[in-house]
């Protein structure tokens, strides 16, 4: 797999990070690089290893369903950088 | 009954999937321990978590876990013993996370089947493709400030449950029988309380058209967040139109996202940016795979109440109601265990017939639902009861079911105060007809001579004497004995 300046300005712009027309191959082959690296673990023999998505070999802890946390705006809305009452505030989304 | 739009060019069918958000009613959020109360203060119902503060982990709910396996359950769906979250990117104001944690490859549930029913009696039955859990997003307002949008979070990280229809609707109808039913088994099993004035239930609907005879499907619209009923069912007439004269102008349908405006009646383009559908799901790294055994799903199918088409069955077979009447009853749990209460002790046909003409009529008329009944299903079935037993005439029953309707009393207690016992002593009914014979002689003649309609007269008059008191049977009888024995 490798990544062309295109494939790397619609990631840029899906990520929303800002990436120069100048840096678009650059960046190309910096990621082509990376994969090129992880793209090593197809050389080991898989055949017959289940597919799995996390290496830890324990089951997935569940909560009670109980009201623990909540109730405290003001924490909540410490770091809000233009709050009003309380209310985040973003500049205007159309539609 | 299908559902034809008659175009220029010939006759259309419409194509309908769609997609429903059932809010699962639990205490706390999908992966934090904020509360789900509908109505509270911005922002004042959330956790660290859910505002997606640096370094904070999910952890599962198990209650949600079991709502939506036993969701599942109730829609005869196939329960994966595997599911995995992933993560769904896309970045909008009121989603902090920049990605909603969701099911994608791997959901829950899979396949299943709801059957619907129809104004016209008959069934249908509706595929589900799958069943998945996902955390819902917060709220934005953008009519409060020229300039800014405000963003509340308390829906944030609320638990939903998105069931997705197979593309087998096929008419408005059908769409609305199918959310009805939906509701319905969801509130039965108690996941979802299926409010959707509150947002707790909405649909997200797939519409497309074609030809009547076509093989395939056409390009699709989707109308976004429909949160009633009839709107559902008028977002799907008022899009299929628009894509029939699309079609017939020669012109394409956009795969696109459309919002429904019940005040103009129309949709409208969304105008969703460009690769705006493109999620990039991938396993989310803080959350195991949710493995489920099958003593949980056994011990969850064990706690499955009976079901709206398993208890309409019950009524008809059991109790020889009509399917109409029976879908009435089953049609939400609350009417079911009230007429079950009421038909326990008399008549099932006759309980059936008060409760859905009667009962249902005045509660319809007052706009009232019926766990606001102000006639409880003991004292409606106590009614039955004198009837029954003779002590009261169905037309007294009707009155006092007028004042039990204003006064929530007991009808015992308002027969007795208001003195409407049916006259059984037959020398009281007697002296009743003397009078009327006497007072009416012309009538008596008529009788005398042959003329059996006088005879329904004078049963009315005598009625309104005894004021509605006396046995009509019995006067009837007693006339003719006197008039032509």
């Amino acid at each position: 797999m490798s990544l062309d300046k295109n494939d790397v300005r619609r990631v840029a712009f899906l990520a929303r990070i800002k990436v120069d027309e100048a840096d678009l191959e650059p960046v190309a082959q910096d990621l082509n690089n990376i994969i090129g690296w992880v793209e090593q673990l197809a050389e080991v023999d898989t055949d017959g290893v289940e597919p799995m998505t996390g290496a830890a070999g324990m089951v997935m802890t569940r909560r009670d369903d109980v009201v623990t946390d909540g109730g405290d705006p003001e924490k909540v809305l410490s770091n809000a950088p233009d709050r009003v009452g309380d209310f985040y505030t973003v500049p205007k989304v159309v539609e | 009954m299908s559902y034809i739009i008659q175009g220029d060019t010939g006759d259309w069918e419409v194509i309908v999937g769609l997609e429903v958000h059932a809010q699962v009613s639990s205490q706390a959020k999908l992966f934090s321990g904020s509360p789900t109360a509908f109505g509270a203060g911005p922002n004042s119902q959330v956790s660290l978590i859910d505002a997606a503060m640096p370094g904070m982990l999910p952890v599962i709910n198990g209650y949600c876990i079991e709502q939506a396996v036993k969701t599942g359950l109730g829609l005869n769906a196939k329960i994966n013993k595997t599911s995995v979250f992933e993560r769904k990117n896309y970045f909008y104001a009121d989603l902090p996370q920049g990605y909603q944690i969701s099911q994608y490859l791997h959901p829950v549930v899979g396949e299943g089947i709801v059957t619907v029913d129809l104004a016209d009696g008959t069934t249908r039955d509706i595929g589900v493709e799958r069943l998945h859990m996902e955390q819902d997003a917060g709220k934005s307002m953008h009519d409060q400030d020229p300039k800014r949008s405000f963003i509340d979070l308390n829906r944030a990280g609320v638990c939903l449950m998105e069931i997705v229809t197979k593309p087998d609707i096929r008419s408005p109808e059908e769409a609305g029988a199918f959310v009805r039913k939906l509701r319905s088994i969801l509130r039965y099993l108690g996941t979802c309380d299926g409010n959707m004035e509150q947002g707790s239930m909405r649909a997200d609907v797939n519409v497309s058209v074609r030809k009547v005879g076509e093989e395939g499907y056409r390009t699709r619209a989707e109308i976004k967040n429909v949160n009633s009923v009839r709107f559902i069912m008028q977002a799907i007439e008022i899009e299929a139109e628009r894509q029939v004269d699309i079609h017939e102008s020669g012109g394409e349908i956009v795969q696109e996202t459309r919002l429904m405006d019940p005040v103009k009646g129309e949709t409208r383009s969304m105008r969703a940016k460009e690769f705006a559908h493109d999620y990039r799901y991938f396993p989310d790294p803080d959350l195991l795979p949710l493995e489920l055994t099958d003593a949980f799903i056994e011990g969850l199918r064990k706690t499955l109440p009976e079901l709206p088409d398993a208890k309409k069955q019950r009524f008809m077979d059991d109790m020889g109601l009509s399917a109409k009447d029976a879908s009435a009853l089953v049609a939400d749990r609350e009417s079911a265990e009230y007429f079950e209460a009421v038909a326990a002790a008399s008549d099932p046909k006759k309980a059936a017939n008060w409760v859905t003409n009667d009962l249902f009529g005045a509660l319809n008329k007052a706009g009232l639902a019926i766990a606001d009944s102000p006639i409880s299903a003991a004292h409606l079935s106590k009614l039955l009861g004198l009837m029954d037993d003779g002590t009261i005439s169905g037309k007294i029953a009707k009155d006092v079911f007028e004042i039990m309707w204003e006064t929530s009393g007991d009808p015992e207690q308002i027969v007795e105060d208001k003195g409407l016992k049916q006259i059984t002593d037959t020398g009281a009914i007697e002296a009743a007809v003397d009078a009327a014979i006497a007072s009416n002689p012309e009538q008596a003649d008529e009788i005398r001579q042959g003329n059996d309609k006088a005879i329904g007269w004078f049963v009315g008059q005598i009625m309104k004497a005894t004021q509605g008191k006396a046995n009509p049977q019995q006067v009837n009888q007693l006339l003719r004995e006197k008039l032509k024995g």
